[in-house]
């Protein structure tokens, strides 16, 4: 990279919302030199401005000229912008310019927690990230893998960094897809320190992958004093990966689901995919299998048509009945259906609520052995039940303190 | 320009253009007496026996009807962004060497930017209307050299009624004519919907010029401008460009912030029980409120309520909804699609209706107050729940004010604004420009959470148990702002040099529009 004078990263444009461009050269005396057109010059100029300086003064950048072409990009993309420009032109300075964490942002999450519904954000479109939250999905993807292309890779990495720090989730299950191996391995040290809850793995074929990716993630914990855990979902987009995949599920406690992506699989198979999913029945069947058999979820692939909500419903349908327990999403709009599909019916509901009323009146009672009527009723079952009442109670189907 | 302050604190100038101002007093304070004025006494064996009022060129009918400087020149937004006859009119008053024009339009159009020349040159004085796009640029820059009024589509025919506003000459585009001067939207080729607001116009103007594109033999039916008006008809080629005059369709919003704040509407107007039998509704063109429409369709299905009327703005989705008999009518005053101008054609219960019916200050009452709910936009939004639609955060002229000052009387009006824009805070301490203060609006719904003016104690009870985010607007603003990066800095403007006023539907200066240091 020697030699490289200018570097540039972000995006302009009459159609560009909530992102900018960012252009960096360094020159040689004449100090900082920067010209800025921004949308947003009467209200924030002076902020943009402010933050140019600060961040010359952090990087210790001393001589350069600065454009900033801004269609109303929010700080956190902004400063992202300008790093990844800044990289561009000194790759090794490994100084990270990191916005302060958002304090809603320092949840955690738990391994067998809600995954019905995971909404997949473009890692290099900032004006999707501010208020995907607001939707309510139970998980928020942010991807560095297919929606990303290979030049934008390095300025994804430097704005999904800083989304992770600075954007509200909401609550949301805060999820990063990494690119395939290699290249994965590189993107974990830009989300691991940021407090992710799940790193998604893509185009998963061996156990080996999975150790990777969790020997690398433990190394970037260790380095950063980082406890919280964080889990793994390997997602299976090959007729290699099927086979696998009871290996790759059972390959370390973080695996929290398997994935399945039917994309590749079927342009692995050959086959077109078609709405019914005939092509793919084995491969789904055998990944919940896979799941069951390791004990994590079973998460299905997305439905890529955003326009035909009846569609939708009925795949999400068809993928709780083979035990599948998520969909992804690609729309906003899609997470309601999902959650309301995947709800428990009434007649569910009344089953569970007996279950559960007898699990705590034995145990209340100090017996071993939980019974219904005349039945006996073991773990798995009240687990399966508890599970029902937290989906109803969650979809509004059941008051949360139905029991007392 | 001596400032005096109105009863919003906002300051206005004491005379605008040399006429003295009356500053808003309040919400239904300001009451005007004496009588509507009157146009002058003619008489008809002075027009043509044989009812052919046909002139031979534009020109010849403005030489006729006394053109001279300083007048008054009213032309009308039928024709929406397709009009090309405005910009004719002033290339003829132009060639006539006539100076100091007041144009009195009942809104511009991006198209109308042409006339930026004759605002430089001095063939107009000023815009009293609207100042869109680059006109709204160049007004708030400073270069016009008259001072700009902005009105409501109510405040218009107000300011006609009670004499503040007379109009020497009105040129009234009209689609189909006939040589007695009758006219209507509807037929021809540059067919736009109903000719509703140039009918005060017609009215009270002194001298009236029809000019169609498509001249029909006695008689033109309907007749929405009544012949007995009109003092000269003039045939042209065209009218304008008709594909920009009536968009085929409307669309709803694909966004799905925008959707979930129309969901948060439909919603919230169930759980206050504004959706029961029999209810009324202010409907529009806008992409959230089209969503509404479609999101209360619903619940009105799924709880079996009918409307008995929605007053349109109607669309496709408005007829959808009389189709499916959940409304007894729609009450249009505007028609913003194909699907629209049918069902007015086809079935007589989607009524056109003059847009004074709802819009009518000097009227004895008026559809807009009678209506439960209406769902309007704003471009900024403040803590006292006061609204701008007509300025952007930077100072500049961006809208007109259409109808949406007149619709805030509805019985429950709710703003539906995002948030923020991409880094523009929506809600702010103050508003750049006051357009609708905080009195009249009710709820301000955005996709952060819905905002009810704490004085409708009444709607906070209705919604105290509601799983909807129900949420202070000072709550939904400090989080805006930490999203934002902090206080926006207020725009660049010389407050000594304002540019354009705003009028409420009462005659009255609700705020000023200041010149921007560029």
């Amino acid at each position: 990279m020697l030699g490289v004078k200018k570097g540039s990263a972000g995006k302009c444009g009459n159609n560009v919302r909530s992102d900018c461009f960012v252009e960096i050269e360094l020159t040689k005396g004449k100090g900082i030199k920067s010209s800025l057109q921004s949308k947003v010059n009467s209200m924030y100029g002076q902020d943009i401005n402010d933050l140019i300086i600060t961040m010359c003064d952090f990087f210790e950048i001393k001589h350069a000229e600065i454009l900033v072409e801004d269609n109303g990009a929010l700080p956190f993309t902004l400063a992202a912008r300008f790093e990844a420009a800044y990289k561009k032109l000194r790759p090794d300075d490994t100084r990270e310019f990191l916005p302060s964490m958002n304090k809603n942002n320092y949840y955690l999450t738990q391994k067998d927690r809600m995954r019905r519904s995971r909404l997949y954000l473009p890692g290099n479109e900032p004006k999707f990230y501010t208020n995907a939250g607001l939707h309510k999905p139970d998980g928020i993807i942010l991807d560095l893998e297919d929606s990303v292309s290979p030049s934008e890779k390095d300025s994804a990495r430097y704005l999904v960094r800083n989304a992770l720090c600075s954007v509200d989730f909401y609550g949301a299950e805060r999820m990063v897809r990494i690119n395939q191996l290699p290249m994965g391995l590189n993107d974990l040290k830009f989300v691991v320190p940021h407090n992710v809850h799940v790193i998604l793995i893509p185009k998963c074929e061996s156990s080996i992958t999975v150790k990777d990716v969790e020997e690398e993630i433990n190394m970037i914990k260790a380095m950063n004093n980082i406890s919280a855990e964080i889990y793994l979902m390997p997602i299976i987009e090959s007729a290699l990966g099927v086979v696998k995949s009871y290996e790759i599920a059972a390959a370390s406690d973080k695996v929290c689901a398997l994935a399945v992506g039917l994309e590749d699989y079927t342009a692995d198979l050959g086959v077109e995919r078609t709405n019914e999913g005939r092509e793919s029945l084995y491969a789904r069947s055998a990944i919940v299998n896979a799941a069951k058999a390791a004990g994590v979820q079973a998460i299905d692939t997305v439905f890529s048509d955003v326009n035909d909500m009846e569609g939708l419903r009925a795949s999400v349908l068809e993928a709780k009945s083979l035990g599948f327990e998520g969909k992804g999403c690609i729309h906003p709009r899609q997470i309601q259906v999902v959650h309301d599909a995947f709800a428990p019916s009434e007649k569910e509901i009344e089953k569970a609520k007996k279950i559960v009323l007898a699990f705590s009146e034995a145990e209340k009672n100090g017996l071993g052995v939980v019974s219904l009527g005349s039945k006996m009723i073991d773990a798995p079952v009240v687990k399966r039940a508890q599970h029902t009442i937290e989906l109803a109670i969650l979809n509004s189907l059941l008051d949360k303190n139905w029991n007392k | 320009m001596k400032m005096i302050k109105n009863s919003l604190n906002r300051f206005i100038p004491e005379r605008i253009n040399g006429q003295k101002q009356i500053p808003f007093k309040g919400v239904d304070k300001f009451i005007s007496r004496g009588r509507i004025v009157n146009p002058p006494i003619r008489t008809c064996s002075e027009y043509p026996a044989d009812g052919n009022k046909v002139v031979k060129s534009l020109k010849d009918a403005l030489k006729k009807a006394g053109l001279k400087d300083g007048m008054t020149i009213s032309t009308h937004h039928h024709l929406r962004n397709g009009d090309q006859l405005t910009n004719i009119l002033f290339d003829t008053i132009h060639s006539m060497g006539v100076k100091n024009i007041r144009w009195f339009p009942s809104a511009s159009f991006p198209c109308h930017s042409y006339l930026i020349r004759y605002l430089r040159d001095g063939t107009i004085h000023h815009i009293e209307g609207s100042m869109n796009g680059p006109l709204g640029k160049f007004t708030t820059e400073g270069k016009m050299k008259g001072v700009g009024i902005l009105r409501s589509h109510g405040g218009r025919y107000q300011s006609i009624q009670d004499g503040e506003v007379h109009i020497d000459i009105a040129v009234i585009a009209a689609p189909t004519a006939d040589p007695f001067g009758n006219a209507n939207g509807v037929n021809g080729k540059s067919a736009c919907g109903g000719l509703g607001f140039a009918l005060a116009d017609s009215e009270y103007a002194d001298k009236v010029i029809v000019v169609t594109d498509n001249l029909v033999p006695f008689p033109c039916v309907p007749w929405q401008i009544q012949g007995n008006n009109v003092d000269y008809v003039v045939q042209v080629d065209s009218l304008g460009d008709s594909s920009k005059i009536v968009s085929g369709t409307t669309e709803m919003t694909k966004s799905p912030d925008r959707l979930l704040i129309a969901e948060y509407i439909a919603k919230f107007m169930d759980e206050v029980g504004i959706v029961k039998d029999g209810f009324s509704y202010q409907a529009g063109a806008g992409g959230t409120n089209l969503a509404v429409i479609l999101f209360l369709k619903e619940i009105m299905k799924a709880k079996g309520i009918k409307a008995r009327f929605i007053r349109g703005g109607s669309t496709k989705y408005l007829v959808e909804l009389m189709q499916e008999g959940l409304t007894d009518y729609i009450l249009d005053g505007q028609t913003f699609d194909l699907d629209g101008v049918r069902s007015m054609r086809d079935n007589p219960n989607h009524v056109m209706t003059s847009p004074f019916t709802s819009y009518n200050y000097h009227g004895k009452g008026n559809f807009a107050s009678m209506v439960d709910a209406a769902i309007l936009g704003a471009t900024e939004v403040d803590v006292n729940f006061n609204a701008n639609v007509v300025s952007h955060s930077d100072g500049y002229l961006l809208h007109g004010i259409g109808g949406w000052q007149n619709c805030l009387y509805s019985k429950c009006t709710i703003i539906a604004v995002p948030s923020f824009r991409d880094r523009i805070p929506v809600i702010l301490d103050e508003v750049t420009t006051l357009c609708g203060p905080g009195e009249l609006i009710d709820v301000i719904v955005t996709e952060r959470g819905i905002a009810i003016n704490p004085k409708r104690k009444d709607l906070l009870n209705a919604v105290r148990n509601s799983s909807l985010p129900i949420r202070s607007i000072k709550e939904i603003q400090k989080e805006v702002y930490e999203i934002c990066g902090g206080v926006p800095a207020k725009p660049n403007v010389n407050k000594k040099k304002v540019v354009a006023v705003v009028k409420w539907v009462d005659g009255t200066v609700i705020d000023s529009i200041y010149k921007v240091i560029t």
